[in-house]
């Protein structure tokens, strides 16, 4: 399948949902034709609204189109949405529990040239730490495609992630999402590695090769972090001696922060936690910053290889 | 309609009720609430259509304190007119649905929680392009604050409601000079609030905003304007009705003592 970025399936969703929904409402700040926001124009221009570059009243905006009954979706980049109007977020949005959709795209490192600026490795860990806020990652263009419709439907606020990068497809055509379950893409034994967005392709890679040298890794897509499926999670865990989550985001307060509470409740477990290590990244092409950063698929085998090597001479 | 007389005997009320319900709580604020009582009063008794049988639904004319923390001054008109069940006493107390700040999911007739200074601004734009959207002729009022405007928010707010000609939404702005630090002046001076709104492209008018002819005039006045959105400019007087807290900042966010309780009270016409 072609490459395909999820903010370009979110467009077209959303396209669609505009289609079938007239209680929609779109805004943006002047990112529209990156967040592919600016796509719905071409069903209904009249529902779209460009609050120019100023998220802050655009969060708080959304609130009030909200307030009157309105499904009111909300994009920019990552950074300036749940960074620049976190408040906003937190008080306009989520205290008063309204039906606004936060669509951020160019989550990540994997913005690349743009540098740190603009690379938002902290946006999981400020939305899922707010009340009434549900976070949610699509893998790829198949599976964001197929969430919007969902998040449509959910009542109340929503933060979804979506990347700038054009990525290979981890599901086929055959692949139904299923909203608020982890999405187990291949159960193994091994090993166990929890990876959202992007890091979910570089995890497949990694356990293709893995396989071929005799480590047969459990693979799991956790497209929902909040609220995260602790059944599921637990279950899994129970199954496998080693947990390794890979995420393109913060160490502190991501996916891995959300596994390891929903653990250290229910099935007390040790983690190895991939993702960016507590700092800054940089301006570079996408591969080479997860070559850096250690979040491509060689990143993983080599983690894995650790993980499971450490277990061989320990026993 | 209620005659001037009948308006101010509310208002009086209103007041009354501020004072007893920021004392009782020990806190809460009481000077920015005063100022605009005039105001919230002629807006909820002959200017907004609101009943207690539409309280509870979108489709009539709807209030945003932006000035959030005038909370007692909105429970206190609801309750002159009728439409809150809530002992005025349980404000700011454990288990009450009369939060310092306001809910919307705790109250009917709160339309939006606030507090957050220069956001419930932007929620009432938002309000006024769904009802653009759904053709219907209900107005968005909001109430903000001058300290407010320090805010950057109020002017992205400012800037969205004139892009997109928001004749719906009139706002109206506590000029009363005050805030919590001293006065805007010293703080950080947001002067001449008429003149910026102007170049953001609002139709302004100016008022004394304790007078009920120049309110009432500036809300019909609102009404009848086309294209643009509208601020009414009201000057004001911080503690207004209580000689001790007029245009005293020290009233921002202080509750009285019992016994100033008492005098305030005394001097507002008894109980």
């Amino acid at each position: 399948m072609a490459k395909i970025a999820t903010r370009e399936a979110y467009g077209k969703a959303l396209m669609e949902c505009v289609r079938t929904n007239p209680n929609i409402v779109v805004l943006d700040a002047d990112l529209s034709g990156s967040t592919k926001s600016g796509s719905v124009k071409k069903v209904n221009p009249d529902i779209f609204f460009n609050m120019g570059i100023a998220e802050g009243n655009m969060m708080s905006v959304a609130a009030g189109l909200a307030a009157s009954g309105k499904i009111a979706f909300a994009s920019s980049f990552a950074m300036f949405a749940a960074g620049r109007a976190y408040e906003q977020i937190r008080n306009s949005i989520a205290y008063p529990a309204l039906n606004v959709k936060i669509c951020a795209s160019h989550a990540g490192i994997s913005v690349g040239e743009d540098g740190a600026s603009h690379q938002c490795i902290e946006d999981i860990a400020l939305m899922r730490v707010i009340p009434n806020m549900r976070v949610l990652q699509p893998a790829d263009a198949v599976e964001a495609e197929q969430m919007i419709p969902e998040v449509v439907k959910m009542e109340g606020p929503v933060y979804v992630r979506m990347s700038r990068l054009a990525t290979e497809q981890v599901h086929d055509e055959n692949y139904k999402f299923v909203p608020g379950k982890v999405d187990v893409i291949h159960e193994g034994k091994d090993i166990l590695i929890f990876a959202s967005g992007l890091e979910v392709n570089e995890a497949k890679l990694a356990c293709d090769e893995l396989r071929k040298e005799g480590i047969d890794p459990t693979l799991v897509n956790v497209h929902t972090i909040k609220p995260l499926d602790e059944e599921g999670v637990v279950e899994l865990a129970k199954k496998h001696k080693h947990i390794i989550t890979v995420e393109e985001h913060s160490v502190i307060g991501g996916l891995g922060s959300a596994i390891a509470e929903c653990l250290i409740k229910n099935y007390p477990t040790s983690v190895t936690m991939m993702g960016v290590q507590d700092t800054f990244a940089e301006s570079g092409k996408p591969n080479e910053l997860f070559k850096k950063y250690e979040l491509d698929s060689t990143a993983i085998i080599k983690k894995v290889q650790e993980v499971y090597g450490n277990d061989k001479v320990e026993r | 309609m209620y005659t001037k007389e009948e308006l101010m005997q509310h208002a009086t009320n209103i007041r009354k009720n501020i004072i007893k319900m920021v004392t009782n709580a020990k806190s809460g604020h009481p000077g920015g609430s005063l100022s605009s009582a005039d105001i919230l009063t002629t807006l909820y008794f002959n200017v907004m259509d609101i009943h207690s049988d539409n309280v509870n639904s979108l489709d009539r004319d709807r209030f945003v304190l932006s000035k959030g923390h005038a909370s007692p001054l909105l429970y206190a008109v609801l309750k002159e007119k009728g439409l809150l069940e809530e002992d005025l006493l349980s404000f700011r107390m454990i288990d009450s649905n009369l939060q310092g700040h306001p809910n919307m999911n705790y109250v009917a007739g709160v339309d939006m929680s606030t507090g957050s200074l220069g956001q419930g601004i932007s929620a009432a734009v938002g309000m006024a392009i769904a009802n653009k959207l759904d053709k219907n002729d209900h107005r968005i009022y909001a109430l903000m604050g001058d300290g407010e405007s320090q805010e950057g928010q109020v002017w992205e707010a400012a800037m969205a409601a004139a892009h997109y000609k928001l004749d719906n939404l009139c706002a109206v702005l506590d000029y009363n000079e005050l805030q919590i630090d001293g006065s805007v002046h010293d703080v950080m001076d947001p002067a001449p609030l008429d003149e910026k709104f102007q170049a953001f492209g609002w139709h302004v008018i100016e008022i004394d905003g304790h007078n009920y002819d120049e309110i009432a005039n500036a809300f019909e006045e609102a009404k009848n304007v086309k294209g643009k959105p509208t601020l009414i400019f009201a000057h004001t007087i911080k503690g207004k009705g209580v000689s001790f807290m007029e245009n005293n900042a020290n009233w921002h966010g202080v509750a009285p003592t019992p016994e100033q309780c008492e005098a305030a009270l005394k001097e507002l016409g008894g109980e």
